[in-house]
């Protein structure tokens, strides 16, 4: 693995993206219309306050996981990953790039959320706003990662698109958003507490209510890193040189 | 027998099983260095197998590939091998030219290589075109150029004339044996027999098994055929006698 052919394989991302400037508007608006659907919808309640700093976990992750997979998925199909896998380029190189590139997208994309959020739709955020961006972040970087693993796995991009419903869906449901985790029966709570988007959640509300230290939510940040590098990691030893 | 320093490739027992079918049963085969060596066959005798196995991105069930004195696929040969799939395996949705300035870098080759590969496939007007909107040859060339980058000892070709005006083609043969007089070796397949008389050797190929391994000459010689296909008919006739019945007659 090298610096020099990590930031190329980034580059190369990042210039493949600006040639498609669809995807770009999407990528960054799109996150911001919902989270200003929902604050519609609860217009005249007050349940934006409490789901609304979930909202900011949500769907930056599901469009990052979306977004990343297919284009993975497109490169194994193309024979592009066989051409770069027959060349010196390090598994890591790989995984490292697609994730730099795309956590580059997801600073733009987790700026307009939570500023829209907060300063269009009124989200209050009784804590520090740079923890709650910071949070975001991690988030949708967690979101990439998780892509760009569940890609290998994926034979075709109906398959990929299943793995949306497979693998993220149960957290949203578990994750804290329908009713709060500790309400939740005890075999399900504790699955949930093995669930990234849980601890996203429960950073993000935490910051929203300012009812933990930064400590409580430096902790949460770590988990989420670790699966986020244990994710890069497992796509990493999915990459095979040689294939059937 | 060759000795090891005239081989670019020596294939020895080679099985590949994909899925239940046996692709490969026990293949060897020797390539020449500084040649232009044709992989001639029907589609799905097994041709593209075999390339993959030399570059060392198929799986397989058996037998030793040393390709330049390495086994294939190690990582020294990572940089001395250029590998041009059927499908051109580069990004639509970059420009020629960014193409080959990220496979530059991913390679560690020198930046005027960009230029060179882009002049010898000639493909100088469309260097700022987005690849998606090049037709299907252009594209190709455009994998060709790719492979081109970091001048690589041994060039691995699996179709790179399909679908190219005659003159075009008739260009690449000419920088296939300019690369091969400056000593780098060339396996390049084809299911075009009137591309076997440019080959410096001839590796007939069906149903997994080498047929031939044979200069064009002598090949000819040989069967006693006017061209590639015709010895490639007696050969296959030698084979199996029952279709040799019109043998008379030809």
């Amino acid at each position: 693995m090298t610096f020099s052919r990590t930031f190329a394989t980034a580059g190369r991302v990042l210039t493949q993206i600006r040639h498609d400037p669809r995807t770009i508007a999407l990528l960054i608006l799109v996150p911001s219309l919902l989270i200003g659907l929902v604050a519609w919808i609860f217009t005249d309640t007050d349940v934006f306050s409490t789901i609304g700093p979930a909202m900011l976990a949500l769907f930056p992750f599901i469009v990052m996981f979306l977004v990343t997979s297919i284009t993975t998925l497109r490169e194994r199909r193309t024979g592009t990953l066989e051409r770069l896998l027959s060349m010196p380029l390090g598994k890591g190189d790989f995984i490292l790039g697609y994730t730099l590139a795309f956590a580059l997208l997801a600073v733009a994309q987790t700026l307009v959320a939570v500023a829209y959020a907060v300063w269009v739709c009124g989200l209050d955020i009784k804590g520090s706003i740079w923890l709650l961006i910071a949070v975001a972040l991690a988030d949708a970087i967690l979101g990439t990662t998780l892509g760009l693993f569940v890609s290998a796995f994926a034979r075709s991009e109906f398959q990929v698109v299943q793995f949306l419903p497979a693998l993220v869906f149960p957290q949203i449901l578990l994750g804290g958003i329908f009713l709060p985790r500790d309400q939740l029966p005890d075999a399900l709570h504790i699955i949930s507490d093995w669930l990234p988007l849980s601890h996203a959640i429960d950073a993000l509300n935490a910051v929203a209510g300012d009812t933990h230290d930064a400590a409580y939510v430096g902790g949460e940040l770590l988990i989420l890193g670790a699966f986020a590098l244990g994710a890069i990691v497992l796509g990493a030893l999915t990459l095979q040189r040689r294939t059937a | 027998m060759m000795n090891s320093a005239e081989i670019a490739v020596a294939i020895d027992g080679l099985r590949v099983r994909r899925g239940r079918r046996t692709v490969l049963a026990g293949l060897t085969l020797s390539i020449p260095r500084g040649q232009v060596v044709g992989l001639l066959g029907p589609s799905g005798c097994g041709k593209t197998t075999l390339m993959r196995s030399i570059v060392g991105v198929q799986k397989v069930a058996g037998g030793h590939v040393e390709v330049l004195g390495e086994p294939a696929g190690s990582a020294a040969l990572r940089q001395r091998v250029g590998y041009v799939t059927q499908a051109a395996s580069v990004y639509d949705d970059l420009t020629v030219r960014q193409n080959l300035a990220y496979f530059r870098r991913v390679l560690g080759a020198g930046r005027d290589d960009i230029d060179r590969a882009i002049a010898a496939t000639d493909l100088a007007a469309n260097a700022s075109q987005l690849v998606s909107t090049l037709s299907g040859g252009q594209q190709s060339r455009v994998s060709l150029a790719a492979a081109l980058l970091g001048s690589p000892n041994l060039l691995v070709l699996d179709e790179p004339t399909v679908g190219l005006d005659p003159l075009l083609r008739a260009d690449l043969w000419d920088l296939f044996h300019r690369l091969a007089d400056s000593g780098t070796s060339l396996l390049i397949s084809s299911h075009v027999m009137d591309e076997a008389a440019r080959c410096d050797r001839l590796v007939l190929m069906r149903d997994g098994a080498i047929l031939a391994d044979e200069t064009p000459d002598a090949l000819l010689a040989q069967t006693g055929a006017a061209d590639a296909e015709g010895a490639f008919l007696a050969l296959l006739r030698r084979q199996h006698p029952r279709h040799g019945l019109e043998r008379g007659a030809s």
